[in-house]
């Protein structure tokens, strides 16, 4: 009886539950179930566009799920997964978009301003610098003297 | 001059031309489809109306044709069912996707409504759905006469709508 109860428990912890939609989705390996759940979190719904697929109550995104499900059971690997879904619904169901021309903005565009504020920077604190170190000009050296003069005469 | 003191301004300029781009987008609710110039997916299945043996090749009958995706649960194919009844008279050649539906309640549908479609497609779990991308009937897809797919509309037919896709289904003719 004893025997009987530990395999019992040892058999359920085997099977791990995806969190995703309740306990639909269960897995033998919980490392497949981390690779479902990390898909269900990239992939976009694309009904509800701010939504993904794990979040998302839409029908399609169910479908989604299923179809990832079935996919990751058939042995599939994430790539093959995804590439098959951008056939068919385009870039937009990946959070993470691909490197094309198009998106290059979006990966590099965060570093070219970076780089863009580094030179406005260093623009500015030179434009401050440099009448500083360059010191008066003969002209005002003139004045300065005539107004110290001045001074001291009066 | 100090060309620092123009930043600010290129800056203004840079933004409003994204603005204008990003907010010039009509609908953002419609996704461009990467199925545009590629053949339209396989299938083999019996017609919805009379049982027949379809497939993808016979879609078309060598002329230019609209497939539409649509349900009985989906108010917006209500809404469009009769523009699509006028298509059908005027010699456009439709075929249907009944997308996730009951064959049953679709039969009943098109005899209440009027059957714009040459044959449909039943499609209960959403399978043919899925390998066209469809997320929300309707949707509409134009194919050539030689079954490849040249646009899709996302959302209901109607004049407005037609006036650019009908250009290019006549385009499409020959």
């Amino acid at each position: 009886m004893k025997w009987l109860l530990m395999g019992f428990v040892l058999f359920v912890s085997s099977v791990t539950l995806a969190m995703v939609d309740g306990h639909k989705y269960t897995f033998d390996d919980p490392y497949e179930a981390d690779r479902f759940r990390q898909l269900a979190e990239e992939l976009r719904c694309p009904k509800c566009q701010n939504q993904n697929i794990a979040d998302s109550d839409a029908p399609i995104a169910t479908d989604m799920r299923d179809l990832v499900y079935e996919m990751i059971n058939e042995g599939q690997s994430n790539h093959e997964i995804v590439d098959f879904l951008i056939a068919r619904y385009g870039d937009f169901v990946t959070y993470t978009p691909p490197f094309r021309l198009s998106t290059f903005l979006l990966w590099f565009g965060p570093f070219l301003l970076f780089v863009f504020g580094v030179v406005l920077i260093i623009g500015i604190r030179r434009n401050q610098t440099l009448p500083r170190q360059a010191g008066l000009s003969d002209d005002e050296r003139e004045k300065l003297h005539a107004i110290l003069e001045k001074a001291k005469q009066s | 001059m100090r060309p620092l003191l123009f930043v600010p301004l290129l800056i203004f300029v840079a933004m409003a031309v994204l603005f204008w781009i990003g907010l010039g987008i009509e609908d953002k609710t419609s996704l461009p489809s990467p199925l545009i110039n590629q053949p339209f997916p396989a299938f083999e299945t019996l017609s919805l109306e009379r049982g027949e043996s379809i497939t993808a090749a016979s879609l078309t009958n060598n002329e230019p044709t609209l497939v539409n995706v649509w349900a009985t649960w989906c108010p917006t194919c209500k809404a469009e069912h009769a523009f699509l009844n006028d298509l059908a008279k005027q010699g456009v050649r439709i075929i249907g996707i009944n997308y996730k539906d009951d064959d049953y309640k679709a039969r009943q549908w098109l005899l209440a409504y009027g059957n714009p479609y040459v044959w449909n497609v039943p499609d209960p779990d959403g399978r043919l759905g899925l390998e066209l991308g469809v997320y929300g009937a309707p949707e509409t897809f134009l194919l050539d006469a030689d079954g490849v797919i040249r646009a899709k509309h996302i959302g209901d037919l109607n004049d407005r709508v037609w006036e650019r896709l009908g250009q290019q289904y006549e385009a499409l003719k020959r």
